[in-house]
């Protein structure tokens, strides 16, 4: 399973905070952090904190990561600008919504936007096509951000997460 | 009622090693106006992060002691912070609101604590821990109540003249970094 993978590479990678707004798609994956002793998961109210708490992990010394769902991109786009300016390394693990077979109309607009708006505010995204993909991605996406201080953020296609229904999501 | 400048001056007194995250505005030129330092790190961006930035840093910096300094106006920018510092509860952290109940940078706009509402009533429910009122002590308690801490200085509204830190972000955060963590900053 990608959650157990993508796991195994925070653990390597010796990141140490994980931020996280919850989502049906990172469910597995923010169980697997609070479990896991040698990382602090940290719920957040809304993803532009992830962003400041990246930066403040950062000017402390530490590593971290942040976990949210692609509706969250439209609430950090002015706070990615303080990234960009400080040249802060931030991994972001999007699983995303209003993509592929989507059943909420609702997400449509922001889940089309996803890509372009993080890359307009500065930000390098890679997009893994498969599950088997998801932690070689992360993998790599852990390396360019802690060796080139730069903004990354990992798109997990709806496809791959496999919710098709809110009744599905509801039943997580 | 005091002068920012005069209560940030008598807060940061004798700071020693304490880390210091100023908010957007005001508060950075309050903090660099009592002496700049590589162990400032003020925001001339991302209104309503510094709390965050504050709590990032203190979980990563369990030994140190971590002080945010902002104003009314970037504080109820990001509420929600005090709800997720209130959660991780690092007892390291002290969060500072000089309140003059105005938006300073923009023409002095009334902000909401203008109209009664309460900062310190929102820390408390959200699990921080009050200070001491008079600065002294408010600066003891920085320095040594166990946290999270949160406390509200009324400030006079009044323009003060500008005193600006560097702005250059990757700076900001080069010169911190290599205060705190010496010469291994440049190689992790």
């Amino acid at each position: 399973m990608w959650p157990e993978l993508v796991h195994r590479e925070l653990a390597a990678a010796k990141v140490r905070l994980v931020g996280y707004v919850p989502d049906a798609g990172h469910k597995r994956l923010i169980e697997l952090c609070q479990a896991d002793q040698a990382l602090r998961a940290v719920l957040l109210s809304t993803e532009e904190e992830g962003i400041g708490l990246a930066a403040g992990a950062w000017l402390g010394g530490e590593r971290s990561v942040l976990l949210m769902q692609s509706s969250g991109v439209g609430n950090v786009i002015n706070v990615l600008g303080m990234m960009k300016e400080c040249r802060f390394p931030l991994v972001a693990l999007i699983t995303m919504r209003g993509d592929e077979g989507e059943f909420n109309p609702w997400q449509v607009p922001m889940g089309q936007a996803t890509r372009t708006v993080l890359e307009a505010m500065g930000t390098i995204v890679q997009r893994p096509d498969s599950a088997d993909e998801i932690a070689p991605t992360v993998n790599a996406a852990l390396r360019l951000a802690y060796s080139s201080y730069a903004s990354v953020a990992v798109l997990i296609p709806q496809r791959v997460i496999g919710i098709k229904s809110f009744q599905e999501q509801t039943n997580q | 009622m005091m002068n920012r400048r005069s209560v940030v001056k008598k807060i940061l007194e004798n700071r020693g090693e304490l880390l210091v995250i100023a908010g957007l505005g005001s508060t950075a030129w309050d903090i660099t106006a009592a002496g700049d330092s590589p162990l400032n790190f003020p925001m001339w961006g991302a209104m309503g992060q510094a709390a965050m930035m504050g709590l990032g840093l203190a979980l990563a910096q369990p030994r140190r002691r971590v002080l945010v300094i902002t104003g009314d106006g970037e504080m109820l920018m990001g509420l929600g912070a005090l709800a997720t510092i209130g959660v991780q509860q690092p007892d390291n952290l002290s969060v500072v609101v000089i309140d003059n109940e105005r938006y300073g940078e923009t023409g002095m706009q009334a902000t909401h604590t203008a109209h009664g509402v309460d900062l310190a009533a929102v820390a408390r429910g959200c699990g921080l821990k009050d200070c001491p009122a008079d600065l002294s002590s408010l600066r003891k308690a920085i320095h040594s109540q166990p946290g999270p801490n949160f406390a509200v200085v009324k400030v006079l509204a009044e323009k003060v003249p500008l005193v600006l830190p560097p702005r250059e972000g990757a700076l900001l955060k080069a010169r911190f970094r290599r205060a705190l963590l010496g010469p291994e900053a440049d190689s992790v």
